[in-house]
């Protein structure tokens, strides 16, 4: 497949780089400024030499993106809410055009999914998002593979800040404040972390799996979200005596989307450590699935990426 | 003990089973009798009773534990034909109790009445507090934790955790919550 692809941080710059070991052509890569495009195959180390010095990606306009010959679109510009933009037009673009997304930008998938899949009926393109929910961990294909009907409920642990967090605060006794400091120093957590300590992430996730298994419907607002900001490591410790520990735990059924800190069995499967995430699927006829995995990291989520471009129907 | 009930063998079609159920109740004359009631009025057929009078209930309640037979449809009805009589029924299962359920309450329990939280969730979640574990590691003052283990029969386990995240919210605490079913 030629893959044209929309953003240029560590993903997308990551799946420029491995498409060739998954047998993929780059034919555009652009960032929100510039773009390369070049039908016979762009030169991405080039490309990615001159975005380092500070230079354009590439000489022409972003735009000039949809110009090119291409089979998927790679949505990996960053994930906005609310309308989902720009992320929504460029796949609505792509769309219209007849050509495949695959999607590595939660927003649109989340706040839009009814839209999308709208759009998707009216157009030769499909869409797919496995980038969008827990990294390199192959959720939305195991579901997919299951058939979301039997699928009855996820749960998990999709934000991997938030559970060093936890973690961290578990083994050490030390506050929310203190450890979340420490992580922004390894770089664990940005240096804004709303994001990822509030649940909004994480929400954003479970949303995305309640649309699968409904079949559309949910947005953010639909999900019910807390933080860990109030969890204090006493709060740990007495989880601890219990043998049980404390995790962001979000959970995406049909009837709605919750994200909250909840109490898990200490050594039990949804407990991962670290930046590590996991998802249980809980199927009508086969019990409890457990993945467990990277949930983030360029290289990680590109994998997930180009998974689903080789699921892609031919052109 | 009270006019208890060993009427005809009860018409069964798929053979008797021993339930448990476990009372509190008002220490008031006749409180026992009207328990007792509606088991006998639907088929219960009363094996022992065990009525604590020794040790009440953070509530002031006394609990009773009621052996009973019946047929496993009949089971429900009684349970219902008590609740409906305004017997609080803690628990009721056959031939051993409901399930243990744990949580952990943040915030400024103690500023907040500790107590009063208890006994809200005894209350509204109709569950019994088992054990409580209180942790202020900056004094009673500030910020404290507390797990809370309950008993709670297993039909009424959502029921009782959506009562509990009421009292919580409305007294400003953070409740983490168990996931459902029990385990992950």
């Amino acid at each position: 497949m030629r893959l044209a692809i929309l953003g240029a941080g560590a993903v997308g710059r990551s799946v420029a780089e491995l498409a060739g070991d998954y047998g993929h052509e780059v034919v555009a890569l652009a960032d929100s400024t510039a773009a390369a495009v070049d039908d016979d195959g762009v030169d991405v180390p080039t490309a990615l030499a001159r975005k380092d010095a500070g230079d354009a990606v590439g000489a022409a306009e972003p735009e000039a993106v949809f110009e090119a010959a291409y089979d998927v679109l790679v949505e990996a510009t960053p994930t906005t809410l609310g309308d989902a933009e720009p992320g929504f037009s460029h796949v609505r673009r792509a769309l219209a055009d007849d050509r495949h997304v695959v999607l590595a930008n939660k927003g649109p998938v989340a706040e839009r999914y009814d839209e999308l899949r709208a759009l998707e009926a009216e157009s030769t393109g499909s869409i797919r998002f496995e980038a969008t929910v827990g990294g390199a961990i192959p959720v939305l294909s195991t579901i997919e593979d299951c058939t979301p009907a039997a699928v009855t409920a996820v749960r998990g642990v999709l934000n991997g800040t938030a559970n060093f967090i936890l973690t961290r605060m578990a083994a050490e006794g030390l506050s929310f404040d203190h450890v979340l400091a420490e992580a922004q120093d390894l770089g664990v957590a940005e240096a804004d972390p709303t994001f990822d300590v509030d649940g909004i992430d994480a929400a954003l996730k479970f949303v995305i799996l309640s649309n699968v298994l409904a079949d559309g419907g949910f947005t953010l607002e639909d999900a019910a979200v807390d933080g860990i900001r109030d969890i204090p490591a006493s709060a740990l410790e007495l989880a601890a005596e219990d043998g049980r520990t404390i995790r962001l735990i979000g959970e995406a059924t049909r009837e709605g989307v919750r994200v909250g800190p909840r109490l898990v069995p200490a050594t039990g499967a949804l407990a991962v450590t670290g930046t590590r995430n996991v998802v249980q699927i809980e199927t009508r006829h086969a019990g409890s699935l457990h993945n467990s995995g990277r949930g983030a990291g360029g290289p990680e989520t590109a994998t997930a990426i180009l998974s689903d471009v080789g699921r892609l129907p031919s052109r | 003990m009270s006019e208890a009930v060993d009427d005809e063998p009860t018409e069964t079609d798929g053979g008797v089973r021993s339930y448990t159920v476990r009372l509190e109740l008002v220490d008031e004359p006749g409180e026992l009798l009207g328990a007792l009631g509606p088991i006998a009025d639907h088929g219960g057929n009363l094996l022992s009773i065990h009525h604590e009078r020794g040790s009440v209930t953070p509530r002031g309640h006394i609990p009773v534990e009621i052996d009973l037979e019946s047929p496993p449809d009949r089971f429900e009805t009684i349970v219902d034909a008590l609740r409906g009589a305004g017997v609080n029924v803690m628990q009721a299962g056959e031939g051993r109790y409901g399930e243990q359920l744990s949580v952990v309450l943040v915030g400024e329990l103690v500023e907040t009445d500790l107590s009063g939280t208890l006994a809200a969730i005894e209350a509204d979640a109709d569950a019994t507090v088992v054990d409580l574990s209180l942790a202020a590691p900056d004094g009673i003052d500030e910020t404290a934790s507390a797990r809370l283990r309950l008993d709670v029969a297993s039909e009424r386990r959502e029921g009782a955790i959506a009562a509990i995240r009421a009292i919580a919210d409305d007294r400003g605490l953070v409740l983490v919550e168990p996931l459902p079913g029990g385990e992950a």
